[in-house]
């Protein structure tokens, strides 16, 4: 894609322009008023709990939790951390690999996608919370039954996701692809998987952060390192601040993941996006 | 009919769609034969089948009741001597102008090679694109895109124009100036051209001949060579003879959309 593909440019501001207004800048400043209203929360969030003396073991104070993070050793928070992306990506890979010839399967044969939709719904319907015990008894208790929990978690909206994107091509070309009667692998490769780009990263990012989730959910149940494990005993430990520490990284690091999603479709499928967001 | 084969022929055909209310007939009985070069419109209320006709022609469907030849040879299966111009240009939004017009090559061989960039560049310049070799559609106004739509049409060369209200979807201004580039194309390098409209003055103004389809399940209504000659101008149907052709015509389609 062109470097100088910028669409048209924006009027310059004429010379008496009217000024903006103190909140009309602050909404167009990028970042400002999230910061604002976080540093807001953060902040009443701090003196509530000092000026009503609310128990740290019910709601620990920002500055509380950030001392939590000084219990464990940086390289062992960061093993924590390393073995939930890696269980998250794992099975999220997995949902990926899964998802695509089944949604293939499903927009292109209407036969198949009478036969498998009702039990992908049925599969989606399983409460994962409460099968994970069971797949741990079935898997045994490294990685393998965690990736599966994840993955179980995660493939359905990018089944849903991916299968609409596929089915979302205009009919026009599908024709101009049979009257020039290329095999079928070069309709999806070159008209479908393309046309179903911007669904499939709808679909991406709704996933992501359902993996971290399911990976969460695998080390509730069994597992001897992981962000999910670590909450679950300091909490067991009544250790508090740092429970919320590990949530703290839980969130970073389930925000980081999603807007890698996004990242990655901004700078290799620009195309993708909406156009106010290029 | 032994002079000069026809470039396309319909002989009895009808097409009948199964829905889901039972079977629906689109298309009845037609005849109708166009000559090689011949610039044809077709008018007709909607739904009368007039896009039937071209899937009919292209190859995309088969007739279930008749029979579909091109250059004398039923037509059984797609084919790419045919280019298609839809009422939407239908562009790839990720690929560049070049690479739109690229597209049948590339999807019917799987890769592109220097002739077919050529090819394109070629088109690209006979179609007035040149300069926008690099731009995505949505940067393109919709006539722009109508043009790579045409241009992709045209890269295989085809025989055989088929256009399903190509120009439907533009302003007036863009559209009138759109058909006249169309003829200046259609000149100086002559196809069959089937040219579906609901606009009389453009299919007027366009064809060699208009044939006036009736409501569904669609027939051949009536077949008129259109009193004009070559070279035409906007000026074209100012004649008396001309509006009445033209209020013939609406008297016709009026009549049949009311019917």
């Amino acid at each position: 894609m062109s470097a100088d593909a910028q669409p048209a440019t924006k009027p310059a501001p004429a010379p008496n322009a009217p000024t903006l207004s103190f909140t009309e800048r602050l909404i167009r400043t990028p970042g400002a008023l999230p910061g604002l209203t976080f540093l807001a929360v953060l902040l009443i969030w701090e003196f509530g709990t000092r000026v009503f003396h609310v128990p740290t073991y019910v709601l620990p104070a920002p500055s509380r939790i950030a001392t939590g993070f000084d219990a464990v050793d940086p390289s062992r928070w960061l093993q924590h951390v390393w073995a939930t992306l890696r269980v998250a990506l794992l099975g999220f890979g997995v949902a990926i690999l899964i998802s695509l010839p089944i949604a293939i399967g499903l927009a292109k044969s209407r036969f198949l996608s009478r036969a498998l939709y009702p039990l992908l719904v049925v599969i989606q319907s399983v409460p994962v919370v409460a099968v994970a015990p069971i797949i741990i008894v079935v898997l045994g208790t490294d990685d393998a039954p965690r990736v599966v929990i994840t993955f179980m978690i995660s493939f359905f909206p990018l089944v849903v996701s991916m299968t609409t994107g596929l089915m979302a091509t205009p009919p026009e070309l599908i024709e101009l692809s049979r009257s020039l009667r290329a095999p079928q692998s070069r309709e999806i490769s070159q008209i479908r998987l393309p046309y179903a780009t911007p669904y499939i990263f709808s679909g991406l990012k709704i996933s992501i952060t359902l993996s971290v989730i399911g990976a969460v959910v695998a080390e509730f149940v069994a597992a001897e390192k992981g962000l999910g494990y670590f909450i679950q005993f300091s909490t067991s430990m009544f250790k508090l601040p740092q429970a919320w520490a590990g949530l703290v990284l839980l969130v970073a690091l389930s925000l980081a993941l999603f807007q890698s999603v996004g990242l990655i479709q901004r700078l290799f499928f620009p195309w993708s996006l909406p156009k106010e967001r290029r | 009919m032994a002079l000069a084969q026809n470039a396309i022929r319909f002989e009895g055909v009808g097409q009948t769609f199964l829905t889901d209310t039972g079977p629906l007939a689109a298309l009845s009985e037609v005849d109708l034969a166009i000559g090689q070069h011949e610039f044809v419109a077709v008018l007709g209320p909607s739904g009368c089948g007039k896009s039937t006709l071209l899937r009919l022609t292209s190859g995309l469907l088969a007739p279930t009741a008749g029979k579909v030849s091109v250059f004398g040879v039923p037509v059984t299966q797609p084919r790419d001597d045919v280019g298609i111009v839809f009422q939407q240009a239908t562009l790839l939004p990720w690929a560049n102008v070049t690479d739109n017009v690229l597209f049948p090559a590339r999807h019917m061989r799987g890769t592109v090679g220097p002739q077919d960039r050529a090819r394109a560049a070629e088109i690209i310049e006979t179609v007035g694109l040149e300069g926008s070799e690099n731009r995505l559609p949505g940067e393109l106004s919709g006539g722009m895109q109508q043009r790579v739509g045409i241009a992709r049409a045209l890269f295989l060369n085809p025989d055989i124009l088929l256009m399903d209200e190509p120009f439907s979807a533009l302003d007036a201004l863009t559209r009138d100036a759109m058909g006249f580039e169309l003829l200046n194309l259609w000149q100086a390098s002559p196809k069959t051209v089937l040219f579906i409209t609901h606009s009389i003055p453009e299919a007027v103004l366009l064809a060699d001949r208009v044939v006036v389809m009736s409501a569904r399940p669609g027939r051949v209504l009536e077949d008129h060579k259109v009193p004009l000659g070559r070279p035409r101008d906007e000026d074209s149907l100012r004649s008396p003879q001309m509006q009445d052709f033209m209020a013939h015509l609406r008297q016709l389609l009026i009549r049949k959309e009311a019917a």
